[in-house]
């Protein structure tokens, strides 16, 4: 936060931060450039969008209201559930099935939300995670629902407003996902550019304070806790719908442990954070998997290690402290 | 009747002792230090291969090659702390989660290469294998001889961290870093020679643990999440936490998998989550 | 917009098709290189380049190019991702490998819609070949080998049986089939357990096994730690599989499994489609070179890579070089050959594999624990299959 900035009032300064600035604008243009560029990595493209999207619906609670998750999966899994069981029990319109993703993690996220705004620290991280792996188990053993670990058969997509079915080089699937990363982010930007968003922040900094400033901190998590798990749970139903199958990794640890990583590596606490790391991560281990199918581990470790040690908190957060740092120099 | 109830106490019992061994060193690292290290089951596996290697390449006993196990794992470890941790001790969690994150991914290809994927095979010497059966109830003699080995442990790191002249500084260091450096204790060995007896710890329990669950490059990350469920469950930092923690979810596991094979799965982590909200601080901890 | 988005990502697409060389045909194999089931890979891996090794890398004049991919585990997203992109962007001709089923399922759509020739080389669900019309197994189907064994133990002598499997996908089709078997044959289950997928300890399941006393003991556990250390728990329970017969498919008595297992494995009963330790001339000579080229015996893996080879050889050279789908798949139809495993087909039908199962025990040889093959059920065609289309 700058001086200047701060002796204004909190409103102005939302609206300052609200105000579009040239990069922000010049990252979604650059977004469409794989169409033109890389059209044979459309399918890669859509799938970093929805990670994007997911990675997105983690900072909202991590890195703005402080909820370190490790079961964050649960929701995208729902999400990408209830799309592909939508689809293959005959309703397979892609659009309402988003909107039923998001409904039924919503839901879940809610109910999960008064248990979660309860704890912190360690037990927090390992309550969310073990909420996760009691629903990846609960997928698992509803063996006839899911289909188990085989994954749900079945799905079949309609063309998106009848017109754009999902072809093989992801044209489809790409447009559909970033046109829906876009929508999600406009609503994220709005959320953390509001008073509400300002006060989360303040929760995360100091849980105590904002009680006594008349902030209900834990009617404040649960919204934001609800928030987040829809967005990812609209990231799990595009995955199902864009590839058709949905599989009880979706529930994973794994995955909620990969979002975490990307989250981190990005820059938790800032916008583009998410979408960076997913960028990255994402296509560096395309790259160095494409390489050495056995041991891209070590790159992608190594990569990590990397930006700990020269761009600590994260790509973006390194790259802020450079600039600043850079700034002030001159 | 009884017998049951008995043989699946002592099976309970010797896996949580398994836990144990695995997660102490990182109930003291994350509860003194406060540092997430998630390559913890790194050094547990670290540990693993070099027991398999001593034992099956060089043909040395079973006990022969734990103290190895213990030393390398503590060595290596010391190297990453000087060299990697140490640089992050003030920094964010977040970051400290993406370091050791990265060191695991690069310690599971490492083992890959060198090792290959394949599961090693460990061969226990003939006495540690088989049961012995007292009163109509049969023991697993390797069994036995894990919960002897934590006990022992336990004993031996209770006692040299309440009783000694070093733990007394070890503790002041970790209470209050500024204090302890104004009483002249050298707070930086103390930090390193904790991590390296976490990590050493943990290497011993990965050799210990290859003969119950065998030893591949996925261990750094498979037992990673049974490590965290002690720990938190136990109470940052508390050694006799993480010994009632992993005895409690040791018993529960295996008695849920006996009693109500249907809830075998969700067993463990139903527990974790119960005492976690009755207790968000673990069993012993302290915050 | 959108129209002239999609045209000109296609019209970029076909622009950089032409570049494939006239005179190749590519491969795309897709396996879990990395995590958990690692180890598949690399053994089915191992087993595709020693066939290439062997039989050098032209065919029908023309020459092979391989590119490998990592789903990382269980990851039928990316599998499909990857086998779009293979075909989109690499070109491939064939897709092969798929050591895992749900993986082998999602990208058999797109084999489908891409009319591309596909090798499941590992993956042995059922249904899998039913995913798309261009695709062949050449590995075994999960009922195929326990459907045989359950037959087997009923004419054998076997009346009642307690069965324990781990509780997801292939757990579930293996003891079915096993149960269905035995049961029509008039065996009788006494008891089933199902056991966690994620399970290092199998103590208190082999107590609870233990208290009834059965007269035998079905298993089922994926393959890696888990066979070692189930036969671990049976040695300190005390069950000697000599007595109480203990049974189940060939992986739960694989190489490493043996080796960590010691004497206590003695007698266990498996029905597997191959093992290193089966006695053929060709065999020896296969386990031979592959112990050479990698220091290792070949498993089940190495053989479905092998028999997968074989036959993307063996088509294209019927085909003298095309690799239309169409063509490639009406060629492998009813196509038989003498394996390292011994005579196997392909059903020209389903497309799946027709095989010996061999009834196997663990005996010690030369100081060694081994499968001794003891009994076989010749022809045997996927049994589920077969009772669809009845």
């Amino acid at each position: 936060m700058t001086a200047a900035a701060a002796a204004t009032s909190p409103h102005a300064w939302l609206q300052a931060q609200a105000r579009w600035n040239r990069t922000e604008i010049a990252f979604w243009l650059a977004t469409l450039l794989p169409f033109w560029l890389f059209p044979d990595y459309l399918v890669l493209a859509s799938q970093i969008a929805i990670t994007a999207l997911f990675a997105l619906s983690l900072d909202l609670i991590l890195g703005y209201a402080g909820i370190v998750s490790l079961g964050h999966a649960a929701f995208f899994g729902l999400g990408a559930y209830t799309a592909g069981l939508a689809a293959k029990y005959g309703w397979g319109e892609p659009l309402t099935g988003l909107m039923l993703g998001a409904l039924a993690a919503g839901i879940v996220g809610y109910a999960a939300s008064f248990i979660i705004a309860r704890f912190r620290h360690l037990a927090l991280i390992m309550i969310t995670l073990g909420m996760g792996l009691l629903l990846a188990e609960l997928a698992n053993s509803l063996h006839w629902l899911t289909g188990g670990t085989d994954g749900l058969q079945g799905v079949k997509m309609w063309p998106i407003f009848n017109k754009f079915r999902f072809d093989l080089y992801g044209t489809t699937a790409y447009s559909y996902s970033l046109i829906v990363l876009f929508l999600c982010f406009l609503v994220a930007r709005r959320i953390i550019n509001s008073p509400f968003g300002l006060s989360l922040r303040g929760i995360r900094e100091n849980p105590l304070r904002m009680p006594a400033l008349g902030a209900s901190s834990r009617a404040h998590l649960r919204k934001i806790y609800t928030i987040s798990a829809v967005l990812a749970g609209i990231a799990g139903a595009l995955l199902a719908q864009t590839t058709e199958t949905v599989s009880l990794e979706v529930l994973g640890f794994q995955r909620s442990a990969d979002v975490l990583v990307i989250l981190i590596l990005g820059g938790a606490g800032r916008l583009y954070g998410g979408l960076v790391g997913a960028i990255i991560f994402m296509v560096a281990r395309d790259q160095f998997s494409g390489n050495t199918p056995q041991f891209w581990y070590f790159w992608i470790g190594a990569l990590l290690i990397a930006v700990v040690m020269f761009l600590p908190n994260g790509i973006l957060g390194g790259l802020a402290k450079l600039s600043s740092a850079w700034r002030s120099r001159a | 009747m009884i017998a049951p109830v008995i043989g699946v106490l002592f099976d309970g019992f010797a896996y949580g002792m398994l836990l144990f061994l695995l997660s102490v060193g990182l109930s003291v690292t994350l509860g003194m230090m406060n540092f997430v290290n998630l390559a913890h089951c790194a050094f547990a596996m670290l540990g693993g291969y070099v027991t398999v290697t001593l034992m099956n390449r060089l043909g040395w006993p079973f006990f022969a090659s734990l103290p190895f196990a213990f030393l390398l794992a503590a060595l290596v470890s010391v190297v990453f702390e000087r060299t990697l941790y140490r640089r992050l001790y003030r920094a964010s969690e977040l970051d400290q989660v993406l370091l050791t994150i990265g060191l695991a991914f690069v310690s599971v290809a490492a083992a890959a290469y060198v090792y290959g994927t394949v599961q090693q095979p460990v061969q226990m010497p003939s006495y540690l294998r088989g049961s012995v059966t007292v009163l109509g109830v049969s023991f697993g003699v390797y069994r036995l001889f894990l919960i002897g080995t934590a006990l022992a442990i336990t004993l031996l790191l209770v006692g040299a961290l309440e009783y000694t002249r070093f733990g007394a500084q070890v503790r002041a260091a970790v209470d209050n870093q500024r204090m302890a450096r104004g009483l002249g204790i050298n707070v930086e060995g103390a930090f390193a020679f904790t991590f390296a007896l976490g990590s050493g710890l943990a290497g011993l329990g990965g050799g210990l643990a290859i003969d119950i669950v065998g030893l591949d490059p996925s261990f750094a990350f498979t037992y990673l999440i049974y490590v965290l469920i002690v720990v938190s469950v136990g109470g940052l930092g508390s050694i006799g936490g993480s010994f009632a923690a992993a005895t409690l979810i040791g018993i529960s596991d295996v008695a849920g998998k006996y009693y109500v094979p249907e809830l075998g799965a969700f067993l463990i982590y139903l527990v974790m989550i119960v005492l976690l909200m009755w207790r968000p601080a673990g069993l012993f901890g302290r915050r | 917009m959108r129209k002239a988005l999609v045209a000109a990502a296609i019209f970029a697409a076909l622009g950089s098709g032409t570049a494939s060389a006239q005179g190749t045909i590519k491969i795309g194999i897709i396996l879990p290189y990395s995590g958990q089931f690692a180890d598949g890979a690399a053994q089915m891996d191992n087993a595709i380049k020693l066939y290439v090794q062997q039989n050098g890398d032209t065919v029908a004049g023309k020459k092979l190019e391989f590119i490998r991919k990592d789903t990382g585990g269980i990851a039928p997203d990316v599998a499909k991702r990857l086998a779009q992109e293979l075909i989109v962007r690499d070109k491939v001709d064939i897709l092969a490998g798929f050591l895992l089923t749900p993986n082998a399922l999602s990208a058999g759509d797109v084999s489908a819609e891409a009319k591309k020739f596909m090798v499941v080389m590992n993956a042995a669900t059922s249904i899998i070949t039913t995913k798309s019309p261009y695709m062949v197994r050449t590995s075994l189907t999960t009922p195929q080998v326990n459907a045989s064994l359950g037959t087997w133990a009923y004419k054998n002598g076997i009346r009642k049986a307690y069965t324990m499997h781990s509780d997801y996908g292939p757990g579930i089709d293996a003891e079915g089939a096993f149960s269905k078997a035995f049961k029509e044959a008039g065996g009788e289950i006494i008891g089933t357990v199902k056991m966690a997928v994620a399970n290092p300890d199998f103590s208190a399941y082999v107590q609870r096994a233990k208290d009834l006393n059965p007269e035998s003991i079905y298993v089922f556990v994926p393959g890696g730690a888990q066979p070692a250390a189930f036969g671990k728990a049976l040695a300190e329970r005390g069950i000697d599989p000599q007595k109480i017969k203990v049974m189940g498919q060939g992986e739960i008595t694989d190489d490493s499994a043996l080796k960590s297992m010691g004497d206590g494995a003695l007698g266990i009963i498996t029905a597997f489609h191959y093992d290193p330790n089966h006695q053929s001339a060709m065999n020896k000579k296969f386990v031979a070179d592959f112990n050479a080229a990698y220091g290792r015996n070949p498993d089940f893996f190495s053989m479905g890579g092998w028999d997968g080879m074989h036959a993307i050889y063996a088509v294209l050279k019927k085909t003298n070089g095309d690799a239309d789908g169409e063509k490639l798949i009406s060629a492998v139809k009813g196509m038989a050959w003498e394996s390292p495993r011994g005579p196997i087909s392909i059903d020209p039908e389903t497309r799946d594999i027709i095989q010996t199962v061999y009834i196997r025990r663990v005996e010690k040889a030369g100081g060694k624990l081994v499968n001794v093959e003891f009994d076989k059920v010749e022809n045997v065609k996927d049994p589920v299959k077969a009772a669809m289309k009845k």
